[in-house]
Formats: structure tokens, sequence, C-alpha cells
């Protein structure tokens, strides 16, 4: 009896290690798998699947101080590219970002959503209504 | 009798010795020829174009080493930063190596001046003793992407204007070429740099491994 109390315990600490794990790999998170494909599309070329950018000159998207203190803007630039030096983690890129014209509203904000939270980024959720608003101003 | 089993013994052993080195060269590859009893491997034919410091690059600049090469433009919104990223992988994993030097060639010679060329290796930041950017007569890059089998081929419809391979190819200093991968992919290039090293390894371990 004694010994089959001990099985019973080994065996509910591995579940509970097994649904620790899992609780940790975000398992549940919402994983804007149609942002991910949108972006290994769209934008990965030159920002690299991981977000690291190419030394000065793509800018990083993953841990990007710019990305995280412009979300207004993004809308904007991914609809038309973007060119002018930024500053970004402290160092200038002075690059052409094409634009992207075929995307529409619901994509880019779908892909907003997917670089906002991968790679470690936690710059919030983007709201379709506030990209639409946005679009309407600069298209 | 005893003489033939020991020979025969040793023989096994050679062979066993020599399976587990795993050491099979690197092959040669494209067409070869045998000419009057010769092998006549595919080489890279003459060439002479402008780095990123108005240096004349030729052969002779990779003589006595082995270089990777690859075909890019500043503009490109596709694949080529993908290519450059692993480029740069492998710059960084043989910088101090002397053995080593790496070779990219624009097939957008009319916007890729030298001081554009120059401003792009700069923000790579890569020695251009090491890493060559070159320019040239357009025919010429474009006919040597052949010797490399890769493809540059100015396509109005394709994005950018060009339509290129993404690969990186491997050349021995007997301008050979001896392995390639696909730019695109961190896991083919891994494979590369592991042919890099077995390379110099297997055929350059006499020479000089470090940096001036």
């Amino acid at each position: 009896m004694q010994h089959v109390r001990r099985h019973t315990i080994i065996v509910l600490l591995f579940l509970f290690a097994g649904w620790w794990a899992a609780l940790n790999s975000g398992c549940g998170a919402p994983s804007y798998k149609q942002g991910e494909n949108l972006y290994r599309t769209y934008c990965a070329n030159c920002h690299m699947e991981d977000g690291s950018g190419l030394a000065q000159l793509i800018p990083p998207l993953a841990s990007s101080d710019w990305l995280r203190d412009n979300q207004d803007t993004l809308p904007c630039i991914i609809y038309h590219g973007m060119s002018g030096p930024i500053i970004v983690n402290g160092i200038e890129f002075d690059g052409q970002m094409p634009s992207n014209k075929q995307l529409t509203p619901v994509l880019i904000n779908n892909i907003i959503n997917y670089i906002n939270h991968a790679w470690g980024n936690d710059f919030g959720q983007a709201d379709i209504r506030h990209t639409e608003a946005a679009l309407e101003k600069c298209r | 009798m005893r003489q033939l089993h020991i020979a025969l013994a040793a023989l096994l052993l050679l062979w066993a010795a020599a399976c587990t080195s795993d050491e099979e060269p690197l092959p040669i590859l494209g067409e070869k020829v045998i000419e009057n009893g010769d092998t006549i491997y595919h080489t890279i034919p003459d060439f002479s174009f402008i780095d990123q410091d108005s240096q004349i690059v030729t052969n002779e600049t990779f003589k006595d080493k082995i270089y990777v090469a690859d075909f890019f433009f500043v503009s490109c919104p596709t694949i080529c930063p993908k290519v450059s990223k692993q480029m740069l992988r492998i710059y960084k994993h043989f910088e101090n190596d002397d053995r080593v030097a790496l070779l990219a060639h624009t097939i957008d010679p009319k916007h890729d001046t030298i001081p554009r060329l120059k401003q792009y290796a700069q923000k790579l930041g890569v020695r251009s003793d090491k890493w060559h950017f070159v320019t040239g007569d357009k025919d010429a890059i474009y006919e040597i992407a052949d010797d490399y089998f890769s493809i540059a081929i100015e396509d109005p419809d394709a994005p950018g204007g060009f339509d290129h391979s993404g690969k990186i190819i491997l050349v021995d200093a007997n301008r050979h070429v001896r392995s390639f991968a696909d730019g695109t992919d961190p896991a083919s290039v891994d494979r590369l740099i592991q042919d890099m090293e077995k390379l110099l390894r297997m055929e350059y371990s006499d020479r000089q491994a470090t940096a001036k």
C-alpha cells in the first residue's frame, strides 16, 4: 500500500511538472499565426525571421525601442514603406523600406500584432479600428 | 600461409582506420573533361573587378586562400539581406583566419557605385581586405555568375529589377568549386562552414591560420 502511494505521488509530480512547463512555454497564449505567415512573406527577407535586422543596414524589430515608441506610425510605414534616418537602440539606420500596398488594414493589423508579441516583444495589442483610422490618414 | 594472414589482417586494419576517420576530401564540383588521360576540372576563369576601396580584385587576390562568393545588389528587396546575413556569419566565423576571404558581386553595377558598396560594407562592419564587394563590367559579372553556378539576370518583372539565386559558393586556391549553400537557409550555411573547416584542415593545414 505504501508502495502504491509513493508511485501515485511520483506520477502526480510528473504531471505537475508537465503542466508547469506547458504554462511557461506560452501554451494557450495567442500565437498570431496569420501575422507570422504574413511577416515571413513580406518582412522577413530584410528584418529576418528572428527580427534581428542586419547590422547597421536594416533595423531590428526584436527588442526595438523605436518599434515600442512609434506604434501609431506602424500602419502607414508598413503600407507606404519608409526612408530617412532613424535611431534604433542607439544605432542610426538610413535605409529604404519598400511599400506593401497590396496589404489590407486587417492584414497590416495582424502583422503589427505579430511583431508586437514575437521574440520577447511585449508592445501591446493593435486595435483594428486604430489601424484603419491611421491608414485613412495616409492613403 | 601465416604471412598471408598477417598481411590480410594489416589490410583490414588499414581499411578500418580509413573508414573511421571519415575524412573524405570535398569533391570538385562541375563538369570535368578528360584530355590525354588528364582530368580537367571546372575552373573559375580569370576575372578583374573593382572593390569598395577602388582596389582591383583578381584571381591573384585570392592566391593561397579559399573564398566564398555570392551575387547581390544594395537595393534588393528580396533575398539579398538574408544572404548577406549568412555571409556575415561566415565572415565572423573566420574573421581571424587569413586563409579565408569573401567576394560579393553586385549585379546592379549601374546603381551600386564604389561609394555605395563602401557604405554597404561599412554598415555591415566588415574589413575590406577580407570581404571584397566588387563591381565591374555588367556582362563580365553576369558571365562569371555562370561559372559559380549562380543566376544573375536583369529582369524588369522581378522584384527590384533583377533575378538571381541566393547561392554562396566555396572556391579553393586552385579555383575549383568545392561546395555551396543556399544563402537563405542558415542550416545549409552551417554545413558550408563545416565544409570550409574541413577543406582548411585537409588541404591548407600547413598554411598560416592567424590574422596579420
